[in-house]
């Protein structure tokens, strides 16, 4: 069973598919935002297969092993955090106290892959992506750390199970965690490099940045990745701060549990859409005036709220 | 006033609405009535004075004759720029411009448009226009 | 941090033509910039000189794809001053009309570029889905959505019909709508703003002493506009207000592109009303007076000057074209200095280049030594020189044309 569960539902497979549907609303939505038609359904996984069957070219200068290591990294480490988060029920596939932290880290693993390989990779391009990268990471990981951290205060508890039982108990107590979703919501979209935190891999000044070098079956690895971790982000910003209807029998508990992802996607969809990219600076002043604050003041909240209800 | 979003209320409202690119060549293209696209030749009133040819800026039309009073048109429709030039510049408007622009071939010499003479000897005014055909 | 250098170009996501921009940068900002221009050069004033008067009409209107009328027109003023041809009042407004229509889809464009260089692909859609209006009517009126051929010497080639000319009265008033509500987002935008503000600085004295010319120098306070210095076509017979701001960066090229846009509209509607009626153009020789005349035009990027000489035949004896970017290049270099390398696509967007219209001026750079080769002896040069390389075209050639069927 658990073997089924990893594999296939709600493990590998169930993550490929879903990564390659949300890459299409998202994509459709911006399109039809923009007045256009945007594309079909079977797109992403159109461009997937057309990627493997790609001529793969690897830099002559290049790290070969960390090169094609990348890609595979990036993808094993947001599937493993996905078995973490509970998804519609109070209850995750694994868990253990504290898997909240080592769910924020496993999702840093990609944007350390993102670096090294734009490192390793040795064009100008890439490199520039690859700081821009890193650079991203230090302004956005602290207030999204405390954002997380607030619901998790409240809830006492450091395990994503722990969290969602409070929550289903105390549903109204989620909702003094609004601002810490809106400041989640703001660096989930430098974490998953959207406009207007699209700035490593800003087309118009470094082309594609990290993942300039990267062609044929890399490059389609990376880009799974990247819609699958889309999903597994979205399921933890749910999980933290959506954590509604959690105790609903299985097959409504998956229905509302995809509204709620497909929730997540469509705000990213519209923050994307009406909004121009920043220059770094610009980002890292933004995370670091704006919203570390913001986050501050939710911790405190909760601290004093957690200070009247316990006595 | 400055805000982040100004854009918000437009693209929501733009979310449900029918998408202003059509799907071409799905659904036919709208074409303007007074689009310059492939030139039409009428033999019957060609006269032979090679005007359209010595003011074509791309070497695109060349007129034969074929006999007395009959002349063939042929066209390179990959050399052609769609001006015109010919149309205004023929004496006796034996060259006309129609708006179709779907023109591009597979095959290279399929781009050699050739408008046929009426047959010797020639036929009256009553045959409006020559039946045009390609060659191979 | 050492310096590095990075090459923008010739192939580079955020240009649309080739040219080649070496940043050397310090950390992320630019510490100074190398262009290479050139990539597009396409020989075309000398083609000129090989075809006969109307038929260069149709290469000139080829040197642009967005201001195909402004090169057109200056041409063929330039032309009609030689022969000494007085052009309709008809002619000169319609004329005038489509000038003003390329100026309007030419900003609207350049505005969609703008918004995409800083990563803001949604008022890019916007706007050129609104400028496809412009395009329709430019292909009604025209012939073709981008070389619309009007000008003939003599005059234009096609009228107006009443019903075309309250079509583009409705869609003026939808553009002008649409132009206040992209003025408004340009302006209110936070992170539109945040990008475009402060970057790209040229001050007055600089745009001067540069010689920047168009939206470029009024943004930086140069009041300068052939329009209204040295009317052309119809433009005696309208009002308008030449743009100038004093932002002197690229938030000010916005605020000038837009507006042009809302003069342009105002003077489309002059035109429309005092549309006087009369034929549409005179009927021109084929040879020209021999003499020289030097043509200048407000395109929608700047001065457009054509310097056109004839020596009593049917075809120029010199043309020269000095199409409006090539003047704002060295502004570029200027402006681009000790701004961050993410600026560095708009900054270069924002003189609203383009480089194959620009790519005809040659500089002779003659190191000791060198010596004048004849066109015989230059072509032998170069089949040697490829010959040694072990290229032999004679052998290419007979190939491709048997693989063409050309064979004799
Ligand atoms: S349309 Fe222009 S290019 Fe084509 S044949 Fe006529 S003159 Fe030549
Ligand atoms: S200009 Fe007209 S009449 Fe003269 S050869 Fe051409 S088609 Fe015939």
């Amino acid at each position: 069973m658990a073997l089924f569960n990893i594999i296939v539902f709600p493990g590998i497979l169930f993550l490929v598919i879903a990564g390659l549907w949300f890459e299409f609303v998202d994509r459709r939505m911006y399109a039809r935002m923009q007045h256009r038609q945007g594309p079909p359904w079977f797109q992403p996984l159109a461009d997937f297969i057309k990627l493997l069957a790609k001529e793969t070219i690897i830099p002559e200068d290049a790290n070969r092993f960390l090169f094609t290591a990348m890609p595979v990294m990036a993808l094993t480490a947001t599937i493993s955090a996905f078995f973490y988060i509970p998804l519609w029920s109070p209850r995750a596939l694994f868990s253990f106290p504290g898997d909240a932290v080592v769910v924020m880290y496993l999702l840093t693993i990609p944007t350390l892959t993102f670096f090294l390989a734009g490192w390793y990779s040795t064009s100008l391009y890439s490199m520039i992506g690859a700081v821009r990268s890193l650079t991203q990471l230090f302004a956005y990981e602290i207030p999204l750390f405390m954002a997380v951290l607030a619901p998790a205060m409240l809830a006492n508890t450091w395990s994503l199970a722990g969290i969602a039982a409070y929550y289903t108990a105390h549903p109204l107590m989620a909702l003094l965690n609004v601002p810490a979703f809106c400041v989640a919501m703001v660096t989930l979209l430098g974490k998953l490099e959207k406009v207007p935190f699209d700035i490593p891999e800003a087309e118009t000044e470094i082309v594609a940045g990290a993942f300039t070098e990267y062609s044929g079956r890399h490059l389609a690895l990376f880009r799974l990745a990247v819609d699958i971790e889309v999903v597994v982000a979205g399921s933890l910003i749910v999980a933290m701060f959506l954590p509604f209807g959690l105790a609903l029998p299985w097959y409504l508990g998956i229905i509302v549990y995809l509204l709620k992802i497909t929730l997540v996607v469509a705000l990213i969809a519209i923050l994307r859409t009406i909004m121009a990219r920043l220059r770094i600076e610009q980002m890292v002043n933004f995370c670091w005036k704006i919203l570390a604050p913001v986050a501050l003041a939710q911790l405190l909240l909760n601290l004093v709220v957690k200070g009247f209800l316990k006595p | 006033m400055k805000y982040p979003g100004r854009m918000l209320g437009e693209v929501l409202a733009h979310l449900g609405a029918k998408p202003n690119t059509i799907k071409y060549p799905y659904e036919p293209a709208v074409v303007q009535a007074g689009l310059r696209g492939k030139i039409k030749f009428f033999a019957e009133k060609c006269i032979g004075c090679k005007i359209c040819e010595k003011d074509c800026p791309s070497d695109a039309i060349t007129v034969n004759k074929l006999g007395d009073k009959r002349f063939e048109c042929i066209f390179d429709l990959d050399k052609c720029i769609y001006c015109a030039q010919c149309v205004d510049s023929c004496p006796k408007k034996a060259l006309t411009v129609t708006n179709e622009f779907e023109l591009a071939q597979l095959d290279r010499h399929k781009l050699r448009f050739i408008f046929h003479a009426p047959d010797a000897p020639p036929a009256p005014a009553a045959q409006p226009e020559p039946p045009a055909a390609k060659t191979a | 941090m050492s310096k590095i250098t990075i090459p923008i170009g010739p192939q580079h996501p955020a240009l649309k033509e080739p040219a080649s921009f070496k940043i050397t940068l310090n950390g992320e900002e630019i510490y100074s910039m190398d262009m290479r221009l050139g990539y597009n050069h396409r020989g075309i004033e000398k083609a000129c000189e090989e075809r006969s008067f109307i038929q260069g009409l149709y290469l000139i209107e080829r040197i642009c794809g967005i201001c195909s009328h402004s090169h057109s027109t200056a041409y063929i003023q330039a032309l009609e001053e030689l022969a000494g041809l007085q052009v309709p009042k008809r002619g000169l407004y319609i004329r005038t009309l489509i000038a003003e229509l390329e100026r309007i889809h030419s900003h609207l464009l350049w505005l969609g570029v703008a918004a995409h260089e800083v990563g803001f692909d949604t008022l890019l859609m916007y706007t050129w889905r609104d400028r496809e209006l412009v395009m329709d009517h430019l292909a009604e009126i025209g012939g073709n959505r981008v070389n619309y051929a009007v000008n003939t010497m003599g005059g234009v080639r096609r009228d107006l019909t009443p019903d075309e000319i309250a079509h583009i009265l409705k869609d003026v008033d939808t553009l002008e709508e649409r132009t206040k509500y992209y003025a408004q987002v340009a302006t209110e935008e936070t992170t539109l703003v945040a990008r475009l503000s402060k970057i790209g600085y040229l001050s007055q004295t600089d745009a001067e002493f540069l010689g920047a010319v168009g939206p470029t120098a009024r943004a930086c306070g140069v009041d300068r506009d052939v329009r209204r210095d040295d009317p052309y076509a119809a433009y005696g017979d309208v009002q308008f207000k030449v743009c100038v701001d004093h932002h002197g960066d690229v938030y000010g090229r916005v605020l000038v592109r837009v507006g042009e846009l809302m003069e342009s509209y105002s003077i489309i509607r002059q035109l429309m009303k005092n549309m006087p009626d009369g034929p549409i153009a005179v009927k021109s020789p084929r040879r020209i007076a021999a003499g020289e005349v030097y043509s200048r035009y407000e395109a929608p990027r700047g001065e457009d000057c054509h310097y056109v000489k004839s020596n009593g035949t049917d075809k120029p004896e010199r043309v020269k074209i000095r199409a409006p970017t090539l003047a704002n290049w060295r502004a570029v270099r200027k402006m681009i200095e000790g701004n961050y390398l993410a600026d560095a696509p708009i900054i270069i967007a924002a003189i609203d280049p383009c480089f194959s219209c620009t790519d005809r001026a040659i500089e002779l750079v003659r190191p000791a030594g060198a010596e004048t080769l004849t066109w015989g002896a230059l072509r032998q040069h170069g089949i040697d020189w490829h010959r040694k390389q072990g290229l032999d075209f004679a052998e290419l050639n007979k190939k491709l044309n048997t693989q063409l069927g050309r064979v004799k």
